[in-house]
């Protein structure tokens, strides 16, 4: 159904913007519908998810974002994110009349960038156009890499975009885009490694089987693609795909766990308890202290660094509102001090980690900082444009770290389970995790990890990431982290989810790994990928 | 025709619906979607809700014949209903389809039951009082549409 109304290409961003419903009512197919329409919108409607996912496998490059119900008889509406994200890589904005914290959160887990609670309001949609910027900022960051200047953003903020076809900065990519789908012979080197590449179950197929030939822990976006030997597709391309591979199966792998693990997690969780959309207020309190010195960034060591011992005594104040109550920092807030936060961090346990409380020691003695060096250069002109857009701060903050997860747990929480196993296991699997997608991503492969624990995860991890692959350091038995984060519950991965948007952007930006996108998805439930 | 005194009479039953609790401020979100493009907008959104939930009712019928005991299954029906009551702000209906979905919590068949004959009322009440709305805007739609090209 096109709009009758079809607003012509020529207008201005976001005028037209390709937007496919999906959803099972009819009624509600009506009313969104229309508001997109009102919107200015170009509104294709399906009622089913089989038929969306048809629809938009033969009309590829037809959309620019999809608006999704969750629950669908058909095909459940994560079912349908997922193969939308592996093989379409569209931004999708799930809705639900269900607004509980679980639900909005599976939706984030399984790369919706939005979720809206139904009735949906115009305002809403009207909206909804950023998540299509978003993705193309980052695309073009991606494609223009270092040389991309202020002056280019200044060009794309005044084109506006314009309508990502056939005009505009984006031209260039969209029409090579387009010319790599007719030939992919990928002559142009050039055009080639811009190009987006969209997943076709072929190419996913070969995708899979280079993976599994390689064997997952060794895997790494070169050596896939170097199986794959399939022209006109990039590293870059690869390491995405990669990792939303990653985020699928270790979905897979939740479930499975879920049943086992899960129970306990779920036990708190009540129903009964006000829908809350998953902002700070629901979320563990994660407080950032800012250390007055301009210690090396974990990320951005440089050389002269070398002998200097990382501080990453991380100060960690933080208090897992166990019943997810309060947080008097607001999601922005948060935004703001992640990005603000300096490389040392110390965690203020109540019972204090392997590591040490203060200021200089590191974690567990002297880091090799030959580890740290891999990263790349800073681009400052890359964060301007993120700074300008995403309400993350300037990007001077970055130069001196890239983001370092202070929490503080302290336990209110009496009940102590059995902590071991489980951040055992979590090391474990962090472990070869850590040094695989490329030799430029080390360490810090996992950021501060989803899956339930996400605490656990960043501590740990950056721990193990510290330890640089020495053995594991006992973990002090009474560490509580665990049973806060059972008591949290299906409350995994609020933090990251508040802070998705930053990764995002700050690792990109910060481009610590040089596949830019590799972060794209926040790495979800990483830990599980052994 | 005395097309004021039908108007009249339209707006003094919209007003009712919403001051005893029959429809909630979405239904003035589908007035405000109401245009030149399409205006019966309003009217054929109700009329496609009232097909449409009477579709899943019958659905919900059924599972309390057949599997009583599915409250799962149940749940999910309930659920597609009371998302569709959403949509038109079908407030009375979607309290009702809550209280369901809390006995089903409580796998209370009995407590399913009753709250389905009560949402099957007010799905009905709200039915008629809507239908006899739109039936008066349509005979005062002249006036109404008077300054509109067509229809």
């Amino acid at each position: 159904m096109e709009s009758h109304s079809a607003p012509s290409r020529t207008e201005v961003f976001p005028v037209g913007l390709r937007v496919l419903v999906v959803d099972d009512d009819p009624t509600w197919l009506k009313i969104l519908e229309k508001m997109l329409r009102k919107c200015s919108y170009e509104v294709t409607t399906c009622g089913l998810a089989r038929v969306a996912l048809e629809i938009l496998r033969e009309r590829k490059n037809k959309f620019d974002i999809v608006v999704s119900d969750v629950n669908m008889p058909d095909m459940d509406g994560f079912k349908l994110l997922e193969h939308i994200g592996l093989e379409m890589d569209l931004p999708v904005i799930m809705m639900s009349i269900d607004g509980e914290t679980s639900r909005v959160m599976k939706g984030v887990q399984h790369g919706a960038c939005d979720y809206l609670l139904k009735p949906v309001r115009m305002k809403e949609l009207r909206n909804i156009w950023q998540h299509v910027y978003r993705k193309k900022m980052h695309e073009v960051k991606e494609i223009e890499g270092h040389e991309f200047t202020c002056d280019d953003l200044q060009l794309i903020r005044e084109s506006g975009f314009e309508g990502f076809e056939e005009r505009g900065l984006l031209t260039r990519e969209d029409k090579k885009r387009k010319e790599e789908y007719s030939d992919q012979d990928g002559s142009d080197q050039s055009a080639a490694k811009k190009a987006r590449v969209v997943w076709s179950v072929d190419l996913h197929q070969k995708f899979v089987s280079a993976v599994n030939q390689i064997g997952f822990d060794k895997v790494g976006p070169k050596k896939i693609l170097d199986l794959m030997n399939v022209p006109g597709i990039t590293r870059e391309n690869v390491a995405s795909h990669l990792q939303k591979y990653r985020l699928y199966l270790s979905r897979l792998q939740k479930q499975n766990e879920d049943s086992t693990l899960g129970n306990n997690r779920r036990a708190d969780f009540n129903p009964k308890e006000p829908p809350a959309k998953p902002d700070l207020k629901t979320s563990p309190q994660v407080q950032q202290s800012t250390t007055s010195k301009p210690s090396p960034g974990f990320g951005f060591i440089a050389p002269e660094t070398e002998t200097q011992p990382i501080k990453p005594t991380s100060h960690v104040e933080e208090e897992i509102k166990v019943k997810r109550k309060t947080s008097s920092v607001p999601p922005l807030g948060m935004l703001l001090s992640f990005a603000g936060t300096v490389p040392s961090a110390e965690i203020k346990t109540s019972e204090p980690l392997t590591t040490s409380k203060h200021p200089h020691p590191n974690w567990t003695g002297g880091l090799p900082l030959v580890q740290f060096m891999q990263y790349p250069k800073h681009d400052h002109d890359r964060c301007d444009l993120l700074g300008d857009y995403s309400c993350l701060p300037k990007p001077d903050l970055y130069t001196s770290a890239p983001p370092v997860i202070s929490i503080n747990m302290q336990n209110e929480t009496g009940n102590l389970l059995d902590v071991k196993p489980a951040l055992m296991d979590c090391i474990k699997a962090i472990s070869p995790l850590t040094c695989t997608v490329d030799g430029s991503t080390l360490g810090f492969d996992g950021l501060p990890g989803i899956k339930g624990s996400f605490f656990e995860q960043s501590c740990r991890r950056a721990e193990t990431g510290l330890i640089t692959g020495s053995d594991l350091v006992p973990l002090p038995e009474d560490l509580n982290l665990y049973s806060s984060l059972q008591e949290i519950g299906c409350f995994e991965n609020v933090g990251l989810m508040n802070s998705i948007d930053l990764f995002q952007t700050e690792v990109e930006s910060s481009n610590w790994c040089d596949g830019s996108e590799l972060f794209d998805y926040p790495l979800i439930d990483e830990c599980l990928f052994a | 025709m005395d097309y004021v005194n039908i108007r009249r009479q339209a707006a003094s039953i919209r007003k009712g619906l919403f001051d005893q609790g029959y429809l909630d401020e979405q239904f003035y979100q589908l007035e405000d979607l109401q245009d030149d493009a399409s205006p019966n907008f309003v009217d054929e959104v109700v009329t496609l809700f009232f097909r449409d939930s009477l579709r899943l009712m019958a659905n919900i019928d059924q599972a309390l014949d057949k599997c009583a005991k599915d409250f799962n299954k149940l749940d999910v029906y309930m659920q597609q209903l009371k998302g569709s009551c959403t949509s038109i702000g079908a407030s009375k209906m979607k309290t009702e389809c809550t209280a369901f979905r809390d006995y089903c919590r409580d796998e209370n068949i009995e407590g399913c039951m009753r709250s389905f004959q009560k949402l099957k009322r007010e799905h009905s009440v709200l039915r008629q009082k809507l239908e006899s709305y739109f039936q008066q805007l349509r005979q005062a739609g002249p006036i109404e549409c008077a300054t509109r090209p067509s229809k």
